[in-house]
């Protein structure tokens, strides 16, 4: 039964945080380089547009995670037809990673060097195609770091998600740990949780490496 | 045939205290099979020049003939067409870091939209052509700075361009490596038969490898020549600055002693500049000749080489100056001051 349990909120808590990931990066990504395009001094410099985008962003990033989730029930009942549950969580958990996500792609676009761009350009590229065939491609060792810990803070909300009715690891470990005084079980979602926090950053620390890699020196002769 | 026509071209940065004009009215032209070359010290303006002729800068004003059109009235996607007639080659390579070589040389080719195996076959062309097939698959990191500007080079030939806009594309390599990359440029107008505008704040740039030359100074043209006479009499203290070698710091510290007579620049075209003209004259018309400063350039064209010489007091000095400018001599007089600061 316990097992059981368990597995039905691991589960949950997979499904809230893949679900969530892939609609804040979905959303975030094309953020981010809306963002790099429109400051100033970027390729398509407008001035207003990133103004407001930064300072949405940046209110949205303010927002404790739990306030901006009761804020958002109402839109997570429009969404999914509820306010609670796992499905309906992913709709907090994906907000709040959007604006946060649109940041840390930012900081990684930025970091591709301004004479790549250019050469680019001279060589005839759209700006769109530019975005599509230089900008993320130099930038994706970073832009997978991001990800990386973009996905981990997903599982930290997500824990939290459940406590006020978000089911997955969190949920539980609030059952049994606050309400039935039982910390076995509270142990092992704490171990759970930790043990998928290591998967994701082994995995992508290990595909930025790999990443990374391509640039660099791979064979001396 | 005329390529590029440039007139009256105009560049403003608005800064927070005062405008900067960076490009100040520039005219020129370049005809095909010629390197051009605009030569600068650093802030002279000829990086925003050479970026405002494929509009990665939008000039003010002024007009940028090229291929039949202005492209300074034209559109974003008349620009981005003429942008594949036009190669570019930068200091810092601007190499894609996390493409293959091969892929950095088929970017152009495959923006344009190009057939997967035309492209292919292009690129492994102009990798053959640049000497690194060894390295179709290598990354930008793995190889030197020389071998990554011939891969900029290929990428910037892609698809066959009637210009090459180099800018400052051998400031960044050792000597060795500048060497290699000048003569595949060379090799490159003779092949091909394209145009290259060329910015460089290295004399030995523009020597080794253009034929005319222009130099800039406060975004603008200051003196424009073939390189041989720009080298035979310079007109500017500028072009004299440039021109000059290390050689020339002995004489600058030196020329506390500069006092008396008459300082002159004698430059010596390719004739004259193998003969002992100077012990012959000062022999002749009794002149106590001092050089102060002296060098001799190999230019494309042929070598030309220059003096800078103080007639002490002396016998038949009209007389030694006649026979220096029979013989072909260039004469510049020079102030105290000219030669003490500019030689």
């Amino acid at each position: 039964m316990m097992t059981l349990e368990l597995m039905k909120s691991t589960l949950e808590t997979l499904e809230m945080v893949t679900v969530s990931s892939l609609f804040s990066v979905l959303l975030g990504l094309p953020l981010g380089v809306l963002l790099v395009l429109s400051r100033p001094g970027g390729l398509r410099p407008r001035s207003a547009l990133y103004r407001a985008l930064d300072a949405i962003i940046n209110v949205f990033r303010s927002l404790p995670f739990l306030v901006l989730m009761i804020m958002v029930f109402p839109l997570s009942r429009l969404v999914t037809g509820r306010a609670t549950g796992t499905t309906a969580t992913i709709v907090p958990l994906a907000v709040a990673a959007i604006p946060f996500v649109a940041r840390i792609m930012e900081q990684s676009l930025l970091e591709v060097d301004g004479g790549v761009l250019e050469a680019g350009l001279a060589s005839g590229a759209k700006i769109s195609q530019l975005v599509w065939t230089v900008l993320i491609p130099e930038a994706l060792p970073a832009l997978v770091n991001g990800i990386t810990i973009t996905v981990i803070n997903i599982i930290g909300n997500s824990a939290m998600a459940g406590a006020i009715g978000g089911g997955g690891l969190g949920d539980l470990a609030v059952r049994y740990g606050l309400y039935r005084r039982e910390p076995f079980m509270l142990y092992i979602s704490v171990a759970i949780i930790i043990v998928l926090v290591q998967l994701v950053q082994w995995l992508g620390g290990y595909l930025e490496r790999r990443l990374r890699r391509d640039g660099k020196v791979t064979v001396s002769a | 045939m005329r390529l590029l026509t440039v007139k009256n071209l105009r560049k403003t940065f608005a800064q927070e205290k005062e405008a900067i004009h960076a490009v100040n009215g520039v005219s020129f032209h370049v005809d095909k099979g010629e390197i051009y070359g605009l030569i600068g010290l650093s802030g002279a303006g000829k990086s925003t020049l050479i970026r405002c002729l494929n509009l990665l800068e939008r000039p003010d004003s002024g007009e940028i003939w090229f291929d039949g059109i202005d492209l300074a009235t034209q559109s974003e996607a008349v620009v981005r067409e003429k942008r594949r007639e036009m190669g570019m080659i930068f200091q810092h390579f601007n190499l894609f870091m996390r493409k293959t070589v091969e892929d950095n040389v088929a970017y152009p080719l495959r923006i344009a939209g190009r057939e997967r195996h035309e492209i292919k076959k292009r690129a492994h062309e102009l990798i053959d052509y640049i000497g690194l097939s060894k390295y179709t698959r290598a990354y930008p990191a793995e190889l030197s700075g020389g071998q990554k500007q011939r891969v900029a080079i290929a990428r910037a030939l892609a698809l066959n361009p009637k210009l090459l806009l180099s800018d400052e594309a051998t400031s960044a390599l050792d000597p060795v490596n500048t060497e290699l990359v000048l003569s595949m440029l060379r090799q490159v107008v003779q092949d091909f038969g394209i145009g290259i505008v060329l910015i460089t704040h290295q004399m030995e740039v523009a020597k080794a490898l253009c034929g005319r030359v222009a130099v800039m100074e406060n975004g603008l043209i200051i003196e424009e020549n073939d390189v041989e006479t720009l080298f035979l009499s310079p007109k500017h203290q500028a072009t004299r600055r440039l021109i000059r070698g290390v050689e020339d710091t002995f004489a600058v510290k030196h020329s506390g002693a500069i006092t008396a007579g008459n300082i002159y620049r004698l430059g010596f075209r390719r004739e004259s500049v193998r003969r002992p003209l100077i012990s012959h004259i000062s022999r002749k018309y009794n002149v106590d000749i001092n050089i102060l400063a002296g060098d001799i350039n190999v230019l494309q064209t042929g070598d030309v080489g220059y003096l800078v010489v103080s007639f002490e007091d002396a016998g038949d000095e009209e007389g030694a100056l006649k026979a220096l400018r029979e013989n072909g001599v260039e004469l510049v007089p020079l102030t105290a001051e000219d030669a003490v600061n500019h030689l």
